[in-house]
């Protein structure tokens, strides 16, 4: 019998790279007084990766770990001090591994960029345990070493008997596996008891009828062998103990007396790649061609591989880790709905006008149950934002490196939770801004100490909820930007006209144009100019928003403000004449009542109205949107202060309704997208409502002052 | 009422596929129905359903005929009036006036539009060879909505070009993204 072991093999992919995940963060953490519990982070998830491939015989892979893991044993054992050194070439290891696996998923061969990582490995690891270290030693432990070994007489052996339970195969536990995890602590001599094994008639292949006397020549302790056996302790026999080596040759003479007829074929190599099961089948039907059957196997299973490749790309499918917590939120909801449903249906059944409050309370009831069961069903895609700035130390370090500057990275309100559709888009918007501050922002070293900061800069990176949206905030301490030298160079690339006066934040936002790049020298960093309008764009496109207020000589600070999910705004209803308008309540200001006091005429008789010492141009819906019906009110009513890309209009609006939480729906799925709205929405009643687009509305607002100056000029 | 013209072609579509469907199997089968005065028709595979009419969500500068959107269980739908797209003179709402829901493909997607009509009138089974050409004369119609006159029951039947009339290019909107994109 074969297990399909493809099936695991996405499972693994997964966990493997969320192992390097980890690996990469905790060797970010790691200094040289950090305590042991880091290291051990670190070996564990390097361990499981190790055992993993070697379980789908990821043969590079499993190897090149194996190498990574002596290394951090001896730092977890103390005997090598944490160096840069060091910490700079396991982390190079973990994105060689990394590259592996990704190559491996895809269906290429793992390449062969780690071997030149394991000869540096090697060399650091020196001399002091060549038996046990490197990919290609292990490959080759052969018998002369072993042989070799054996007349040193003085030295101790690890004799351990391992009787599995027959049902050990069915836990998923792979003797081979383990043993060649023990191979890899020293020289290891196996020899199977085959005794127990049935007729073949009778014969089980998903038992396992062999038990294993198992010599190991290596100085670990036992713990580290017990370790081994860690998963399968309950479902065997184990026993270890420490023999000298004269004393294992005798008994090893004894056992091949006792079993002359088989021991010859029974004695497993391990460098072989015989499945345990074919074994039993050579040795019961004590076959004549092992070798045969060897390569054959190979060859189907390249063939497997080969068509696996093949439907493995359509068919990889991203996944989501949800906390048990909310799975088991999300089954009380559904438990208590269901006991709603149950208690309206009988309701329904015999209903008299008697019960109607029993009804109203348990149609309440209802309203409260989906409200919350929509909630937590939206939760299950929330993920901590964790996830995209974890990737962030490791740049910071690499590029502080490659810029020669010294940064201290602190991040802030890394659990704040995060829609994974808006988390996978922020990610690139994100590194560019933290590779900008880096590059841009943040000085050498000599040039903050002569400007009498200290010679440390700071990148802080802060995640807060705020509203319904989420707050990101990339902020530096260096030499900030002047809004002098954005102007200059703008009126330069012909993005506006000299002599027009601009706010300000106005003037920093002219950064995130296209076409656009300070940098006096390009670098490979940053500064080709593509880039700060690519982040504006993603952003934008996610219904986000980017502000940039800096200060010169303190610092920058851009700040993301990103909708929490993409499905469902926080609205506010409004109307305009007849209809119904929603507006993202985000991106309202305030609602002032409306009265033509306040209200001025400037140029082409475009409406203004004065809110502190801004003057905001007022939209009037009726108009804009060509609404057949009058507003209903001429002289009063509403105005709506709304601010889109920091540009603020004034809605005339009828009425405020209620706000609240609305499902976004497209117009484009079976219409046109439309200038000035965003989307649409059903509410409670079944009517659709517009979702109104303040940045559209505001350019519209726009090109209609620029229109009218053009008609009075 | 129109409810009741829903369960009436209901009824007809349960009554072809009992007899007169073996009959005829080589004819494709038709909706007709009605708008000002004519009869028009559309073959029945583009019908997704019938629904009484209601007043759709206002869209903003959209042309006259394009009355809105509706919810359709959840997926907002354009709604557009042929008797406003034709240059019909007599346009009210009343109870046998619905909303026929077509489907057509759209840049490669597959999109759906409520067509309001005066009333839906009959299904019937016809035979691609009895779909004559529409003659040259003037006609206030639009040439690209209609592709065949056919006869039904003594009446003329005008078979409408739903790639043409429900193609969203030729519907001008101004303000509209231009581009549709997908999904």
């Amino acid at each position: 019998m074969e297990i399909d072991l493809r099936q695991f093999h996405q499972v693994f992919f997964e966990e493997s790279l969320e192992g390097l995940d980890t690996m990469e963060q905790e060797l970010l953490n790691l200094e040289e007084d950090s305590d042991k519990e880091n290291i051990n982070t670190i070996f564990r998830a390097a361990h499981s990766i190790k055992g993993g491939s070697a379980t789908f015989n990821f043969k590079e892979v499993s190897d090149f770990t194996h190498v990574l893991e002596t290394l951090l044993d001896e730092m977890r054992e103390g005997a090598r001090p944490v160096t840069k050194e060091v910490v700079d070439l396991l982390l190079r290891s973990v994105d060689c591994l990394r590259g592996m696996l990704n190559r491996i998923q895809d269906g290429d061969s793992a390449g062969n960029e780690h071997t030149e990582l394991i000869d540096m490995f090697n060399r650091l690891l020196g001399g002091e345990s060549n038996s046990s270290a490197g990919g290609e030693t292990i490959a080759n432990l052969g018998n002369q070493e072993q042989e070799g070994r054996e007349k040193n007489s003085d030295e101790m052996l690890w004799k351990i008997q391992f009787v599995p339970q027959s049902y050990i195969l069915e836990t998923g536990n792979e003797p081979l596996r383990m043993f060649r995890e023990l191979k890899a602590f020293g020289a290891l001599k196996v020899h199977a008891d085959l005794s127990q094994v049935p007729e073949f008639e009778e014969l089980n292949p998903e038992s396992c009828h062999i038990s294993w006397n198992l010599e190991l020549d290596s100085e670990i302790d036992k713990e580290s062998v017990m370790e081994v056996f860690e998963w399968v302790e309950d479902d065997c026999e184990l026993t270890i103990s420490q023999i000298s080596v004269a004393d294992s040759r005798q008994s090893l003479n004894k056992e091949k007396f006792s079993h002359a007829d088989q021991s010859e074929q029974s004695s497993i190599e391990l460098s072989t790649d015989i499945e345990i099961e074919e074994n039993l089948e050579e040795t019961s039907t004590s076959s004549l061609q092992p070798t045969a059957v060897a390569v054959d196997t190979t060859m189907v299973t390249t063939e497997k591989t080969k068509s696996f490749v093949a439907d493995k790309k359509a068919a990889s499918t991203a996944s989501i880790r949800v906390g048990i917590d909310k799975v088991d939120t999300l089954i009380d909801l559904v438990g208590e709905l269901v006991i709603t449903q149950s208690m309206l249906s009988e309701l329904g059944d015999n209903f008299s006008m008697s019960k109607i409050n029993q009804l109203v309370s348990g149609l309440s009831e209802l309203e409260q149950n989906t409200r919350e069961l929509q909630e937590s069903v939206m939760r299950i895609r929330m993920l901590p934002i964790g996830f995209v700035f974890n990737r962030l130390p490791r740049m910071v370090r690499d590029l502080s490196t490659q810029l020669g500057k010294k940064i201290h990275l602190e991040i802030k309100g890394e659990s704040t939770e995060l829609d994974k559709t808006v988390m996978e888009q922020i990610g690139d918007p994100l590194t560019h801004l933290v590779r900008n501050a880096l590059d841009h922002g943040i000085e050498l070293p000599e040039e903050r100490v002569d400007s009498g900061k200290s010679a440390e800069g700071t990148l802080t990176l802060n995640a807060f909820h705020q509203g319904g949206n989420i707050v990101i905030e990339v902020s530096d301490d260096g030499k900030g930007i002047d809004p002098e030298i954005i102007y200059k160079k703008a009126v330069d690339k012909g993005l506006i006209t000299d002599g027009v006066e601009m706010p300000p934040e106005q003037i920093l936002s002219l950064i995130m144009e296209p076409g656009f790049s300070t940098a006096e020298v390009v670098s490979d960093v940053s500064g080709r100019g593509v880039g700060m309008d690519v982040v504006k764009r993603n952003i934008n496109n996610l219904g986000g928003s980017v502000d940039i207020e800096s200060e010169p000589g303190k610092g920058t600070v851009f700040t993301i403000r990103l909708p929490l999910t993409l499905a469902i705004l926080d609205g506010q209803l409004i109307r305009v004449a007849s209809e119904v308008f929603v507006l993202p309540l985000v991106s309202i200001i305030e609602s002032v009542p409306y009265s033509t006091t306040d209200i001025s005429r400037i140029a082409g008789d475009m409406p203004v109205y004065k809110l502190h010492n801004d003057y905001i141009p007022i939209l009037n819906l009726v108009d804009e949107f060509e609404i057949k019906q009058p507003m209903a009110s001429v002289d009063e009513g509403l105005l709506a202060i709304v601010e889109g890309e920091n540009r603020k209009i004034a809605l005339r609006i009828d009425e405020l309704l209620g706000q609240q939480q609305v499902v976004i729906k497209s117009l484009e799925t079976h219409y046109k997208s439309l200038q000035g709205v965003s989307g649409a929405t059903i509410l409670g009643d079944g009517r659709v409502s517009l979702i109104l687009d303040i940045v559209g509305l505001s350019k519209r607002a726009s090109e209609r002052a620029t229109r009218n100056r053009n008609r009075v000029a | 009422m129109s409810s009741e013209i829903v369960q009436v072609i209901q009824n007809q579509e349960v009554t072809y596929s009992d007899t007169d469907m073996m009959a005829d199997e080589t004819g494709s089968q038709y909706l007709s129905f009605i708008v000002g005065e004519e009869e028009f028709s559309v073959s029945i595979l583009k019908v997704q359903e019938i629904r009484a009419w209601e007043v759709p969500t206002f869209l903003p500068n959209s042309p006259g005929y394009i009355k809105g959107v509706l919810n359709l269980r959840g997926t907002i739908v354009p709604v557009m009036d042929l008797r406003m797209r034709f240059r019909f003179k007599k346009v009210n709402y009343n109870a046998t006036t619905v909303i026929i829901i077509l489907k057509n493909r759209n840049n490669g997607k597959d999109c759906l539009m409520g067509c309001v009509v005066d009333g839906v009138s009959d299904v019937f089974n016809l035979e691609e060879s009895e779909i004559s050409d529409v003659p040259e004369y003037g006609s206030d119609i639009d040439s690209r909505f209609t592709s065949g006159i056919m006869t039904v029951g003594g009446n003329a039947v005008t078979l409408l070009n739903l790639d043409n009339l429900l193609k969203l290019d030729l519907i001008k909107h101004p303000y509209s993204g231009g581009q549709v994109v997908n999904g």
